[in-house]
């Protein structure tokens, strides 16, 4: 039997734990920099990737923006949905500066009006049809960051993108659990 | 003699028809792999991080309108339809160098179905 997450009891929002995954992050990202030019054959094709997952994650700040600015999410999803766009902030910029270091252009972000008008935020209307709308875009990120992985050149790159498949797994998970659904059944249905 | 060979051709040809049956594309299947694999980036009638698909089966690559493509994408001549498709998502970057997709679905029978689920979408 599947049990819902406390978000409470497991604390999940607490702000020291906010700043340990920033600052591991951000590390992460600044070493693969170094190894990102020093190791990749072909930079311009690894920008394109990079560039490609920062317009997902300029799309995710968008989508949770207008999520906790909707007035439907109640506490504590609404801290959650804060975090998490955190997290896709720290995405956003840790890409930033690796496509930067690689010598390419970031993509810049559409309007949040723009990204409200391609995802139909209108027919939003109530917490469980945003916490739908988020969790279908953390599972799409999830595979999206899974599928590009046997295109970088480098591997340390593409190991960046596994790890920022496994944040968005973690947020598909929580907002899973808000939303009282059932754990997959079966293993490997991510990228599947 | 040449009737016996043919006749042992298409017996063979027969049994491996009946143990290896192609399957068709199933496009309620590559529905659901589009929402899961292909929905984080791209929606039927909106442009995303990648362009709006409806119609796209049929099309010349590069052609949605009011999507920024790459150049790589705007100036080939590819139309899509099932072997182009195909091509696509089993390799971007090597059926259009310099593309910005780079998303890749490793088995045949998922992009068949994905490729099947387009084909019903856009009308064909």
């Amino acid at each position: 039997m599947t049990q819902p997450i406390d978000f409470r009891r497991r604390g999940i929002l607490r702000a020291s734990g906010v700043s340990l995954l920033s600052a591991s992050a951000v590390a992460l990202m600044a070493g693969c920099e170094k190894m990102a030019v020093a190791q990749t054959s072909n930079p311009a094709a690894d920008v394109g990737i990079l560039n490609t997952a920062l317009g997902l994650e300029n799309e995710a700040i968008s989508a949770y923006q207008l999520g906790a600015t909707s007035g439907l999410l109640q506490k504590p999803v609404l801290e959650i949905a804060v975090l998490f766009q955190t997290h896709h902030k720290e995405h956003r910029d840790a890409l930033i500066a690796t496509i930067r270091k690689l010598g390419g252009t970031p993509v810049a972000a559409k309007s949040d009006a723009e990204v409200a008008q391609a995802l139909n935020a209108a027919s939003l209307k109530s917490q469980t049809d945003v916490l739908r709308l988020a969790q279908r875009l953390e599972k799409g990120a999830a595979n999206a960051y899974i599928g590009v992985i046997p295109s970088f050149g480098d591997k340390a790159l593409a190991q960046v993108s596994a790890r920022l498949a496994a944040d968005e797994v973690m947020h598909w998970t929580v907002l899973s659990q808000a939303l009282k659904d059932p754990l997959p059944a079966k293993a490997l249905s991510f990228g599947a | 003699m040449i009737v016996k060979s043919l006749a042992s051709a298409a017996l063979a040809a027969l049994a491996l028809g009946m143990t290896a049956p192609v399957q068709a594309a199933d496009a309620a299947h590559g529905q659901e792999l589009y929402e899961s694999r292909c929905g984080g980036c791209h929606s039927l009638d909106s442009n995303r991080v990648g362009p709006a698909h409806r119609g796209v089966f049929g099309r010349k690559a590069g052609a949605a309108p009011g999507f920024n493509y790459s150049p790589a994408v705007k100036n080939s001549t590819v139309v899509w339809e099932e072997k182009t498709l195909d091509a696509w998502l089993t390799n971007p970057q090597a059926l259009i160098p310099g593309q910005r997709m780079n998303f890749r679905v490793a088995t045949a029978e998922d992009r068949a179905d994905i490729i099947a689920y387009l084909r019903r979408q856009s009308g064909r």
